[in-house]
């Protein structure tokens, strides 16, 4: 009896450390990310920290809690942010349970504000209990990542190479197409394993709606353009993985795998990412200097609903997205209010310096003004917060 | 003889009908009876949840084209739009009854070799603790099951799916279903994560089963000269063969129902139902797993609802065969 119970424990042990060793064995996906020889140089140096001032006044009586929900991307800066903030006597929870849940939350008015990572629509709107300002809060790339032996970092892809990937019209590594713009790489024969993400998401959108832009092939296999691109689409191929930790994790594991995450999950994944052709013809590494191109010469409408994928910069990322905070235009809690005026001046502006850290891109100068801008609207009553 | 006439008078006492109600053993009856009637209306009301929750999906689209196409497209489901029916979920019952199969394929005839290792063969100091093992099995969380299957499983099984797929793959007609690439995420990756999982459950039950075999039909078997191994057949698993179809049943009713584990490596293919086991596929609890969190478009939660139901469906009437099979073999 005594014995068997011993004998029980020692091979659950040694159970228990089988699954550690297994668990090990998958940090081996060499990641090498020096700056391929003939790529632009971009990313040069460091990106210093904005910097930005917050000149609002601080709103008196505001409560000291706030409730948000949304986007799991912008869920560690999220944190960040409301950590740092819980200083000023304020605490922000924030549930990071997706962008599609977190625009429902707004719209029934159970949360104090939401996160998308694609903006609402007018039909999205036309549920929610009044007007939405919607405030972009940082900027950040997805980027292509790959699990393929012998080739590191800064693999050549444009886009119509890439969208006829995910539709399974190349599907070896050494195809033609792919070889024809990497010509110093000797590309194995290895076939090609797609990843996308099985849940909705704001990341599949950003990647779906620069392959609308710039794949053909793309746009035809999901029968047009208002089908090729969303938060969802009818993957024609491919393995689902759930979360961006899904796909990371399949990426990891699969060898010849190919597909797409925010940049934050490749670095700490360990995971090679390619160099995408951009707009202008540049082949363009994803880092802050690119994520900050890609702004440049977009004209922003009043609403602040816009795409930042294939930016016509010649040094702009071309996959690159945002976040949207989304508040209700017309708030009836004066004290909610105020909370949610000081949090996400605050956030708009000394916020940014911690993005950085997190491997988000702080907004530019005239974007943020447009944000602040934006947040002014905020009314209590019909009446307007910030005078 | 005062006993006597004591108990007399207690059985000639008449019981009216305010007595049986007030005493405790009407007391207990209506406990007993309202518990009951708790769990029924449970399965009842979520039946009729699953339904009013769908109904939209329902009526927009007709009750029975969720059934008439393997094509789940959500992304191109219009509100104007009723037919064709973009929420298929042919290849979700598909890749459910698939893996489920793979599962029990695998997991059954281990599981009975497991348990009559346990009850005839194995020492008798030895017994305890493989059986702590097999139950030790049934404890780990299916999202770890799910883990071990991403980084352990599809790493070792690479091999044996790529083996499949280059000769049996090759083959006419039948190399259909084994054909390649293999890329780990398959149903056939999920359906022996099932087996796994389903193990420690078919085991279990067949070693009670096995363990209260007659003695004397064991005595028997051994006077007539048989030998250990034809012991086992004749006395132990030869009488126990529907019990174990009902402990395989229960089993499957697991299997039928897991979620994170499959939805970890299935590859979660929603698109068309994949000819090959090799291929990616999904499961009606991947895909409400997958996508109820984000089902931002027209229909779509509703469609995820009746995915839901049709889940419920399946698993009540499998749980019927198996009472009904258990049932008979406690008969015999």
């Amino acid at each position: 009896m005594r014995t068997a119970t011993l004998s029980t424990t020692a091979v659950a042990i040694a159970l228990l450390g089988l699954l550690d060793a297994c668990g090990s064995t998958d940090s081996a996906a060499g990641a090498t990310n020096a700056s391929t020889p003939g790529a632009t140089a971009v990313c040069q140096g460091t990106t210093a920290k904005p910097g930005y001032t917050n000149g609002l006044p601080q709103q008196p009586n505001a409560a000291s809690s706030l409730s948000g929900a949304g986007s799991t991307f912008v869920a560690p800066m999220m944190s960040q942010w409301t950590s740092t903030y819980a200083s000023n006597g304020v605490q922000v929870a924030y549930q990071s349970i997706g962008s599609g849940a977190g625009i429902k939350q707004l719209q029934a008015a159970t949360v104090d504000f939401g996160d998308s990572d694609a903006y609402m629509k007018d039909s999205d709107l036309a549920l929610a209990k009044g007007p939405v300002l919607q405030i972009p809060l940082v900027l950040a790339p997805v980027v292509v990542t790959y699990n393929v032996k012998g080739v590191p970092s800064g693999l050549k892809l444009d886009g119509q190479t890439i969208g006829k990937i995910f539709t399974g019209q190349i599907t070896t590594w050494n195809d033609p197409a792919i070889q024809s713009q990497n010509t110093s790489l000797t590309l194995p024969s290895t076939p090609i394993a797609t990843v996308h993400r099985s849940d909705g998401s704001g990341t599949t959108d950003i990647f779906t709606d620069f392959l609308t832009k710039e794949s053909p092939s793309w746009v035809a296999s999901l029968g047009g353009a208002t089908k090729s691109r969303g938060k969802t689409v009818a993957w024609p191929i491919g393995i689902g993985g759930k979360g961006n930790e899904g796909v990371s994790g399949a990426v990891g594991q699969t060898d010849g795998a190919i597909g797409y995450v925010e940049l934050g999950y490749a670095l700490t994944q360990h995971l090679n990412y390619a160099d995408v052709k951009n707009k202008s013809g540049a082949y363009i590494e994803p880092c802050n200097q690119s994520v900050l191109a890609a702004t440049n010469g977009v004209s922003y409408p009043a609403d602040l609903r816009f795409d930042l994928t294939d930016g016509s910069d010649s040094h702009a990322y071309p996959i690159t997205g945002t976040t949207w905070a989304l508040i209700y235009q017309n708030q009836t809690n004066g004290a909610k209010a105020a909370a949610l005026t000081n949090f996400f001046s605050w956030a708009l502006t000394t916020g940014q310096d911690l993005t950085l850290s997190l491997n988000y891109q702080p907004l530019g100068k005239d974007l943020q003004q447009k944000c602040l801008a934006q947040l002014k609207k905020m009314t209590l009553n019909g009446q307007p917060i910030v005078p | 003889m005062s006993a006597e006439a004591g108990a007399e008078t207690l059985v000639a006492r008449p019981r009216g009908r305010a007595t049986y109600w007030l005493g405790g053993d009407g007391f207990f009856r209506a406990v007993v009876t309202a518990c009951s009637a708790v769990v029924l209306l449970t399965i009842l009301a979520m039946v009729v949840f699953l339904l009013v929750q769908g109904f939209d999906a329902i009526r927009h689209y007709g009750f029975f084209s969720f059934l008439t196409s393997a094509r789940w497209a959500p992304s191109e489901a219009d509100p104007n739009v009723s037919s064709p029916n973009p929420y298929g979920i042919l290849q979700f019952i598909y890749g459910t009854m698939l893996t489920s199969c793979i599962a029990m394929v695998i997991a059954v005839p281990v599981a009975v070799s497991v348990a009559l290792y346990i009850t005839n063969f194995a020492p008798t100091r030895l017994r305890r603790g493989l059986s702590s093992l097999v139950d030790l099995l049934a404890a780990v969380p299916s999202v770890v099951y799910g883990f071990w299957g991403i980084f352990a499983l599809i790493p070792a099984l690479k091999p044996i799916g790529e083996f499949l797929a280059s000769t049996v793959g090759k083959v006419p007609v039948i190399g259909v279903a084994f054909s390649g690439p293999f890329f780990g995420y398959s149903y056939f990756t999920a359906g022996v994560v099932l087996a796994i999982m389903v193990l420690p459950i078919i085991a279990a039950v067949c070693r009670e089963i096995f363990a209260t075999a007659p003695l004397n039909w064991k005595e028997a078997a051994t006077a007539l000269g048989a030998t250990r191994w034809e012991v086992a057949k004749i006395a132990v698993y030869r009488p126990s063969r529907s019990a174990i179809m009902g402990a395989s049943i229960l089993g499957l009713g697991r299997a039928l129902g897991e979620t994170i584990a499959v939805t970890m490596v299935i590859g979660n293919s929603v698109l068309a139902i994949n000819k090959s086991i090799l291929g990616q596929g999904a499961t009606m609890a991947s895909v409400i797993a997958n996508e109820f969190t984000e089902a931002t478009e027209p229909f779509h939660l509703q469609a995820l609802f009746v995915v839901g139901f049709w889940l419920l469906v399946v698993a009540l009437v499998v749980n019927i065969i198996a009472r009904r099979i258990v049932a008979a073999a406690v008969a015999l």
